[in-house]
């Protein structure tokens, strides 16, 4: 007798026996020489002699061989044979060897040559780009259409379907702009200009064949609206070669507008062309066409700050800013003078000396701070609109883990159309900056640590370098391109820690299937007729079920013939197998039907009728569930440092053995197609533990715990001790164990999760008329 | 001698070859990237010589001198309430946003509470738009004091904007300028369903809504303000007005694929406005498992426009029925008719068939928090011949997250028209109050009365914790319908399953104490409050509204006060015939308030796992339990 619920009975060891590696050495041996060889080209002829040495000594004891073998023969033959196999053994070996080198050289030598390849261009310099003259009278393009959107102002067809999802970026190659009078139009490019066309040119989007871009971004700098000429960048813009009213260009601002009003969008005419811009504010922003992105903070990549962890900071409220209007400024006084300490609203230094860099230092009257140090003091930064809506100090705030006070009204907050910046700031109202303090002080504790850690993974993620910038801005059109590819919610939000330690159910959806849709019964056999017949006898009284499966797998022996077969009400298949291995219970065959699978092995033969019926009924309630009747444990072994499989009768279960369960049949593909790592074919070598497997798939996917029904522990035979002879077995807890500790180890992970209940029907045990219950054959052990 | 000339010759071999290699493994490499470089390109274009980004070495700019930063900001002198002030002055009509069409201070006080004008005598209104005025007025945001209001909402029909249409209401412009409130639509909604007519269909409603907001259907990316408007889906006459049906989904097919792929009936207007995308449509249809039926048949005088194709799609339309396709099909295509909604849209979403949407600038309902790409596959009618591609390229998972999610949003935000209305105002109140917060920890609900034992809770608490989104708890109680009186039943007998758990010895998430007090209405709260009866019946449908399963029954436990117990002499509520009644009649107006019957049934219980199994009770963990 096999431990209750877990094994089939097909003698496993014999059926499958485990191949060891041996078999697999001398290709291994084969392959080993040529490694060792690789090395050769670096280091020259030394080497190459002393190996040829050593191959050589080889050769000679082969040769010798070949000698005495032929010396049974005859010995007038040997001299002459001596000498032709000789040369022709050199010859071939050494063939064999310079092949070896040359495969060595061949791996070795393209790499250095197209690095040196690279380091050629690399020597170009800005100065020597080409110069283009515009003429005074080149053609402007219109100004911004705010009408546009992707479906109006964009040319998809451009973009096409490809099966990677993925758009494609051309670079136009840099040029020097220049006007009639050889005045030039701009500085050429500035550095976070290079880094952010570098980024997109290292990426997976970039192209350089203009007739296949989606699109096009020009090399011409425009991140900063106050070092551009107006007019004559707008002109460089329309003589491009793809230009065509912009359509499908992309331009990179950060600091729109200029002295007086400052708009709020690039003043450059740019027609079509699609902008992404730091400090949009909600009448410019044309949403889904544009793109909102941060300004940059030079300091990001000046300053080394690492992350502060969480904990009380110094200040509540903390104001850095240098050039604040004076209204604002009375204001946060105002603050200051009323909650005292926790207020700090620092301004320039006035009496710096000239040698420290003014941008790294705040005062406070005469209190003099290291900035952007002075942020991590501080649990709430104000972001206040200054002439312009986009501030670099969201940056440098959010870096800080201080979650960003946003007082900016009509700002759109950099990539807002997929962050979610209630999660990592608090946007409040001009009008409401004097209740600033109380609004703030009704966040609780908690939701402000996990503001503060948002925080900070925003500007890792999209803030800490242009490149971050220029691959989320693309990101976000490539999203709009292919929106059924696109990157979920969770993806933009998520910190990677809590990325992990999600999960998201694939049955989320709370449904309970209606009960006429039955289940679908899976025995899997091996040679075990009389047992089986017995089982399908008594799983076909069960009221719900609909269909009935025998798994054959036996392949030296078929199953008995149709008429010897116990006559049910349902339907009942065979399915015969090609090999013995127990994924094949486990297969998502079509002859199931239902979504409800009862995996059950060929020996349980005492489980009830009733008992099967209410554990289908506690299954509708739980669908993404296992549901099942032998119930183990998984406990860490403290002396051993690693798990242990329990089979005593606990007070707690975190598994249940697929002897006797029901679990929904989605778990059978997974099972087959998606079990990580190499587990469905370590359970198949060594015909154990299928079950642990399914456990961990289970709770691994849905993060759910199982449900055990029913007070049953006997499964097999009613002579039998509750836990009978295999349990017991050592070597038999030992396997279980390992696979514990094996799955454990694939899945990164301890899925597994330990309930202390068990489900009995309502009345279970109560005084109460049993013929008025509904499952009264329930309760023996 | 011999072994010397062995070795030169070896070695001279040796070196030639590996000469050979050198050179001749150089210019296959060379050759190959060279091909690369054209295969790349085609003859049009010369290749330029640098194909990627060069690297300069130049030492550059930063793109914001330091100074800059610093020293710029300070020279505005426009004051920041100045811009404020001037902002909401040029910021009007098509550009009204919160800030400058909308007034914060009436919120101020009193939060955001809706008015609804008093409806006029002779004044008809159509039965979809007395539907939406009664959910607001059934919400927990209404005030009948206008003084107290935060948002206004005219009894005047102002659904229907097609002049054409038999519904439509005459003189709005002057009705709506004589109300003493209207205020030039300051901190108005209006709710539209339709606007335009033939033949532009244009998305003005036909009166001058001032500073209104609009919640309306069809709205285009244009004209949508955003974070001011809302965008409704379009809803038929027969939308239930509360409860609303379920979604069609009862269980999870494996694999999820259904008989047909892609699947529309529908419309085809031959000419004029959006009829572009319904007349390309056979291009896509397959016979198979692409069906795209179109029918010439509309109006009277389709004869007249009618195209060489009309007959022939006009007999296939015929052969299929509608609800057997919604039923049967993966993926239903949802393109515009004459204006950019249209009914498929909430008919695919109920059937559980992922809505394909193809139409173009359609700002999707309630986009503002819903993330239709969870839900519907966005398509682009200008790439119409890529859709079958498209589809058949999502993975078998998504297609089952999808189709859940339909389900979900369904359920939630759309079965009904009180739905729509309660969501359209929850996005507008959000606005307002984003930093609600709700702590997330289990609240155990016990009477002062009660008798359970500390290992009890304990083990309720632990019970809890599995199933943090249900009511745990011990005594448990059953509804019924019954078919004599057509009304539902309460029933505290023994039975097999159960429906609801008191609690009165229970442990739910303190979200549902959140909810109990925001989400529902006062009429309901104040019916309990006056009965001091019910409050444990309205937690279950509450509860079981929201998760869509039953509650947990834990242990044999039945009762949890001595009083109940039965044999003590004081005289109890629970021993009053009349309390029974109005438990009775408690539940059948809760039934009424949610439209339907929530409370679902359940034929388990949960015990520990030892629980009564013949083993020393020293090995139990929860040993008063078993006692009773």
């Amino acid at each position: 007798a096999a431990e209750p619920g877990s094994r089939p009975s097909a003698p496993r060891s014999f059926a499958q026996p485990w191949r060891p590696p041996t078999r697999r050495d001398p290709s291994r041996a084969a392959v080993a020489p040529a490694l060792r060889y690789e090395p050769v080209t670096e280091r020259g002829a030394e080497r190459e002699a002393a190996v040829a040495e050593e191959c050589e000594e080889e050769a000679v004891c082969a040769i010798m061989c070949a000698s005495v073998k032929y010396n049974i023969r005859g010995p007038a033959l040997i001299p002459r044979m001596k000498i032709k196999h000789r040369i022709y053994y050199i010859t071939l070996f050494s063939v064999v060897l310079l092949g070896l080198i040359a495969t060595g050289v061949f791996q070795f030598w393209p790499h250095s040559i197209e690095s040196s390849s690279d380091w050629s261009v690399e020597k170009r310099s800005v100065r020597d780009v080409p110069v283009v003259r515009l003429p005074a009278d080149s053609p402007i393009p219109e100004r911004g259409d705010l009408s546009c959107r992707m479906h109006t102002c964009f040319d998809v067809y451009r973009c096409g379907f490809n099966p990677k999802n993925k758009i494609k970026v051309f670079i136009y190659s840099l040029k020097k702009y220049v006007d009639d009078s050889g005045v030039p139009v701009s500085n050429t490019i500035s550095r976070e200009y290079n880094e952010l066309l570098t980024a997109i040119s290292d990426s997976d989007y970039y192209t350089d064949d203009i007739t296949r871009a989606c699109l096009f971004v020009p090399s011409i700098d425009v991140l900063n609206q106050n070092t551009l000429r107006i007019k004559e960048t707008a002109q460089a813009l329309a003589q491009l070669s793809r230009w065509d009213r912009g359509t499908n260009h992309l331009l990179f601002n950060m600091l729109p507008g200029g002295p007086p009003d400052y708009n709020t969008a690039l003043d450059v005419p740019r027609d079509r062309a699609l902008l992404a811009g730091g400090g949009f504010s909600t009448w410019t922003y044309r949403q889904g066409y544009d793109v909102s992105i941060p300004v940059y903070s030079p300091l990001s990549a000046e300053v080394d700050l690492p992350e502060k962890g969480p904990g009380p900071r110094r200040y509540f409220l903390l104001s850095s800013q240098m050039a604040l209007h004076p209204e604002y400024r009375e204001e946060l006084g105002a603050l200051q003078a009323k909650h005292g300490e926790s207020v700090l609203v620092l301004d320039k230094c006035t009496n710096l000396s000239e040698d420290v860099l003014s941008v790294r230092k705040r005062c406070h009257e005469h209190q003099v701070f290291d900035y952007p140090q002075v942020l991590q003091e501080a649990t709430f930064c104000v972001v206040l609109r200054g002439a312009r809506l986009g501030q670099a100090v969201l940056s440098d705030v959010l870096r800080a883990g201080c979650v960003p006070v946003v007082i900016a009204d009509s700002y759109i907050l950099p990539f807002s159309e997929v962050l979610d910046w209630k999660r990592a700031s608090v946007v409040v109202p001009e009008e409401k900056m004097a209740d600033v303090y109380s609004i703030l002080q009704s966040i609780p504790q908690r939701q402000i640590e996990e503001m503060q850690r948002q925080a900070r993974w925003f500007w890792e993620a999209y803030f800490q370098s242009i490149k971050a910038i220029a691959l989320a801005t693309l990101q976000i059109i490539n999203d709009r391109i292919y929106p059924y590819a696109a990157i979920s919610y969770e993806e933009w939000n998520d910190p990677p820690t809590v990325k992990w330690g999600s999960v998201s159910n694939p049955l989320f959806l709370p449904l309970i299937p209606p009960q006429s849709q039955g289940f679908t019964a899976i025995v899997l056999t091996y040679d075990r007729v009389e047992s089986l017949f017995r089982v399908i006898t008594e799983v076909s009284k069960v009221p719900s079920l609909s269909k009935l499966l025998v798994v054959w797998n036996n392949q030296n022996k078929s199953p008995p013939e149709e008429s010897l077969w116990p006559k049910i009400r349902v339907p009942l298949k065979v399915v015969r197998t090609a090999e013995n291995k127990l994924s094949n219970r486990f297969f998502p065959y079509d002859e199931i039907e239902t979504e409800a699978v009862l995996a059950i092995d060929d020996d349980i033969i005492m489980l009830t009728s009733d008992e099967l019926q209410f554990g289908y009924e506690v299954w509708r309630e739980f669908p993404d569930r296992l549901v099942g009747y032998p119930g183990r444990l998984h406990l860490w072994d403290h002396e051993m440092s690693k798990w242990k499989y329990e089979s005593e009768w606990t007070n707690e279960v975190s598994m249940v053995l697929t002897g006797a369960a029901f679990y929904h049949k989605y778990f059978n593909y997974l099972y087959t197609y998606k079990m990580p790592g190499d587990i469905k074919n370590w359970v198949d070598a060594h015909m154990n533990c299928e079950d642990i497997a399914m456990n961990f798939l289970v709770a691994n996917v849905t993060d759910c715990h199982l449900v055990k029904v029913t007070p049953r522990k006997k499964f097999k035979c009613p002579e039998c001790t509750a836990i009978d002879g295999l349990s017991l077995d050592q070597t038999h807890m030992v396997e279980r164990s390992e696979c514990i500790n094996k799955f454990a180890s694939v899945f990164g992970t301890m899925p597994l999760k330990v309930v202390e209940h068990r489900a009995d029907p309502v009345l279970y045990k109560d005084d109460f008329p049993e013929k008025l219950k509904s499952f009264p054959n329930i309760g023996s052990l | 001698m011999q072994a010397k000339k062995r070795y030169f010759i070896l070695l001279s071999a040796g070196s030639c070859l590996a000469l050979l290699f050198y050179f001749g493994g150089l210019q296959f490499r060379a050759s190959r990237s060279r091909r690369e470089e054209h295969s790349g390109r085609n003859g049009l274009h010369h290749p330029s010589p640098d194909h990627f980004w060069p690297r300069f070495p130049d030492a550059l700019r930063p793109f914001v001198p330091w100074d800059q930063l610093e020293n710029e900001d300070s020279i505005v002198h426009i004051s920041p309430r100045q811009k404020r002030d001037a902002n909401s002055s040029i910021y009007k009509g098509k550009k009204c946003r919160m800030e400058s069409c909308f007034d914060f201070t009436l919120c101020k006080k009193n939060g955001f509470k809706v008015y609804v004008y008093p409806q006029q005598k002779g004044e008809k209104i159509a039965e979809s738009y007395q539907n939406i005025l009664a959910a607001i007025e059934g919400s927990r945001f209404y005030t009948s004091d206008p003084s107290q209001a935060c948002l206004f909402v005219l009894s005047l029909d102002t659904l229907d904007r097609d002049q054409l249409s038999p519904q439509y209401v005459h003189n709005l412009r002057s009705k709506v300028q004589s109300l003493h409130l209207w205020n030039n639509g300051r901190n108005h909604l209006i709710f539209n369903l339709y606007s335009g007519t033939w033949p532009d269909y244009t998305e003005d409603v036909g009166f001058d809504i001032g500073q209104a907001m609009l919640a309306k259907a069809s709205i285009s990316t244009e004209n949508f303000r955003p974070n001011f408007d809302v965008s409704i889906p379009l809803f038929s006459k027969d939308h239930p007005r509360t409860g609303g049906e379920r979604g069609f989904l009862k269980f999870n097919t494996i694999p999820p694929l259904r008989k047909y792929m892609l699947v529309f009936k529908g419309k085809r207007y031959l000419t004029g406005i959006g009829s572009d995308t319904r007349n390309a449509l056979y291009h896509v249809h397959n016979g198979e498992d692409v069906l795209l039926l179109t029918t010439c048949k509309h109006g009277k005088d389709w004869q007249k426009h009618k195209d060489s194709r009309c007959d022939r799609d006009n007999t296939e339309y015929e052969k299929y029925d509608y609800r057997e396709m919604l039923h049967n099909a993966t993926f239903c295509l949802v393109p515009r008719g004459r204006r950019l909604g249209s009914f498929r849209f909430l008919e695919a979403l109920q059937a559980a068939c992922v809505p394909v949407m193809l139409s173009n600038g359609w700002e999707l309902p309630f986009s503002e928090v819903i993330n239709w790409n969870q839900a519907a596959v966005i398509g682009d009618e200008r790439l119409l011949l890529q859709i079958p591609s498209t589809i058949r390229s999502i993975h078998q998972d998504k297609i089952l997250a999808l189709r859940q999610q339909t389900q979900f949003l369904w359920e939630a935000y759309f079965s009904s028209v009180e739905k729509i209305v309660l969501t359209t105002l929850e996005v507008m109140s959000s606005r307002f109050l984003p930093y609600d917060n709700i702590v997330t920890d289990a609240v155990l609900s016990l009477d002062e009365d009660t008798v359970l034992s500390t290992t009890e809770v304990d083990f309720a608490f632990t019970v809890w914790q599995s199933f943090p989104e249900r009511i745990v708890g011990y005594p448990a109680r059953s509804h019924f319908w019954d078919n004599s009186k057509e009304r539902w039943g309460y029933t505290s007998k023994w039975t097999n399953d159960y429906s609801m758990v008191l609690t009165g010895a229970a442990i739910y998430h303190k979200y549902y104490h959140y909810l109990y007090t925001h989400y529902l209405p006062a009429s309901l709260k104040n019916m309990v409050d006056q009965l001091a009866n019910c409050e444990d019946i309205l937690m279950n449908f509450l509860v079981s509204a929201v998760t869509k399963l039953p509650p947990i029954k834990v242990t044999q436990k039945k009762q949890y006060k001595e009083t109940m117990m039965g044999q003590t002499s004081r005289a109890s509520r629970w021993a009053d015939p009349d309390h029974f009644a109005q438990r009775q009649s408690c539940m059948n107006t809760f039934a009424s308030w949610f439209g339907y019957m929530p409370l679902i049934h359940s034929q388990m219980r949960l015990d520990p796992v030892l629980f009564k199994d013949q083993v020393s009770i020293l090995r139990k963990k929860y040993r008063d339990i078993e006692r009773l």
